[in-house]
């Protein structure tokens, strides 16, 4: 296929429909971190770009809303002209001007202190980082607490980003400050808002 | 081509919802922080819910059960109003049993049916700001939030012993959310101040004039405040609903006569017919009265 038609096709089939199902999937999971919500293979982007991550960009960014894609999506020619042509949205100059930023190898990303942590006044003009991660089971595990979690909720994420417990800690300090993350997986999304503390287990 | 105007299900266009739905994700990350948004213009006046309906309509889904209640009824003209034009608009199943309801619309009461995981609670907010009425200047409460400084709010409270010798405030009581923000209840009795502590349903508030949504997630810390030697309580009646027999249930008063003749029935109106249906009745309901002469 070549790129012009790799842009266009695989958007939403049904706009109104998949974007309202993806978006009460990122709604329930974000008002239940570590909780798992399965999102249908409702768009097929451009590889490195995976489905539910390019699920996530259409049901929620347009031209209101700067991207940050990492160095890999960054690369990747259909990838930026797949997101152009459905969500419209435009590319951050900055990490720290975008309010979404799409991860493709979260292993290899950049501090999460890089990106817009809002300000005192407007905590909510921070960046929604979209992680793709390979699976939430196979990775180290992790103790949540905090608001949505009734006792404690226990997730593996694999492939996170380095010294991710110890940034976290320090995302949790700046609050009402900070970044939340959406774990992207090919089998639905789990969210870790700002509010999640997160433990590591001893093993 | 008929002639009909056409709108996009549940009635806004999907660049508004996608607005609204931001808006709500960071609502529900900084929980009690209210987050502007772009209030549309609705077909209805401000005071009745634009609010709580732009949030409904950003949210809801084919397969969604709907419930509107106010003041606890289903069946006032607010209400029926927007159940209907959630009808119309989204083609979605609308219920007035609590227990099956997906999401509950309500203006000023929580039901008393208690809440599961998995159900929303839209609020229609008029006034979210709960330090409006001490600081008019939206810069200043701004500040006040970000700083964590609610000295105000305690010397409220405060001046209410002082003057009535005890907390004066019964309803929009506030209320302080994970440690962190205080937050209007929006005008809900402080009755159910109560319920929204660690509540398992999802608690969104949308207010319209006001242009801001801010949201409770489940299991989060929802603290009335209060003084130690004054502690948060809610009201109390001293006798059980008319019709249904309820007991700490939220009651509303219902004049009969110009004698003075008055009752109090259950505010839950789907609370208040279940328990009837159950077999529960009160001192006037129609089957204990004397047959009439």
């Amino acid at each position: 296929m070549d790129i012009a038609a790799q842009s266009i096709e695989g958007g939403f089939a049904d706009p109104v429909f998949n974007a309202q199902a993806v978006f009460r999937a990122v709604m329930d999971a974000m008002a239940r971190p570590g909780s798992l919500q399965p999102v249908a293979g409702f768009a097929r982007p451009p590889a490195p770009l995976s489905a539910t991550s390019g699920a996530i960009a259409l049901a929620l960014c347009d031209n209101d809303t700067p991207l940050w894609l990492d160095p890999a999506l960054h690369a990747s020619t259909p990838v930026v002209s797949w997101l152009g042509f459905h969500s419209g949205a435009p590319l951050a100059n900055t990490p720290a001007d975008s309010h979404f930023a799409f991860i493709a190898t979260p292993a290899e990303m950049m501090a999460l202190d890089g990106f817009a942590q809002g300000t005192q006044d407007y905590p909510d003009r921070s960046t929604t980082l979209i992680l793709q991660v390979g699976d939430l089971a196979s990775g180290a595990l992790l103790l949540l607490e905090g608001p949505g979690i009734e006792t404690s909720a226990t997730i593996a994420p694999a492939q996170m980003p380095r010294h991710f417990v110890e940034q976290w800690k320090q995302n949790n300090k700046r609050f009402p400050r900070g970044v939340d993350i959406i774990l992207a997986t090919s089998e639905g999304i789990a969210c870790l808002p700002r509010t999640t503390r997160i433990k590591t287990m001893e093993a | 081509m008929n002639d009909i105007a056409t709108y996009n299900f549940a009635y806004l266009d999907e660049q508004t919802k996608r607005m609204i739905r931001r808006a709500i994700l960071k609502g529900i990350a900084i929980p009690g922080y209210q987050v502007p948004f772009a209030s549309r213009e609705m077909p209805m006046p401000y005071g009745w819910g634009t609010g709580g309906v732009q949030v409904t309509a950003s949210i809801i889904g084919p397969d969604d059960v709907l419930k509107v209640i106010d003041q606890g009824a289903d069946d006032t003209t607010n209400a029926v109003s927007i159940r209907a034009f959630f009808k119309k608009v989204a083609n979605v199943a609308v219920t007035t049993d609590t227990a099956t309801a997906t999401i509950i619309q309500t203006r000023h009461r929580i039901p008393e049916h208690p809440l599961t995981a998995g159900q929303v609670l839209v609020y229609q907010v008029p006034i979210p700001e709960p330090l409006r009425f001490l600081e008019p200047r939206e810069t200043e409460t701004r500040k006040m939030h970000a700083l964590e400084e609610y000295g105000l709010m305690h010397v409220k409270l405060y001046e209410d012993i002082a003057k009535h010798g005890r907390i004066a405030t019964t309803y929009a009581y506030p209320v302080k959310v994970e440690g962190r923000y205080v937050m209007d209840p929006s005008p809900t009795p402080k009755f159910d101040n109560p319920k929204m502590h660690r509540s398992p349903a999802l608690q969104l508030f949308g207010a319209g004039r006001e242009k801001r949504i801010y949201a409770v997630p489940p299991f989060t810390d929802v603290v009335s405040l209060d003084f130690e030697d004054h502690p948060f309580e809610v009201q109390t009646f001293d006798q059980p609903c008319a019709l249904c027999a309820a007991e700490n249930v939220y009651l509303d008063e219902v004049i009969l006569d110009d004698h003075g003749g008055h009752m109090f029935v259950c505010s839950d109106t789907d609370h208040c017919e279940k328990r009837r249906e159950e077999g529960h009745r009160g001192h006037l309901a129609p089957e204990m009265m004397e047959p009439a002469q």
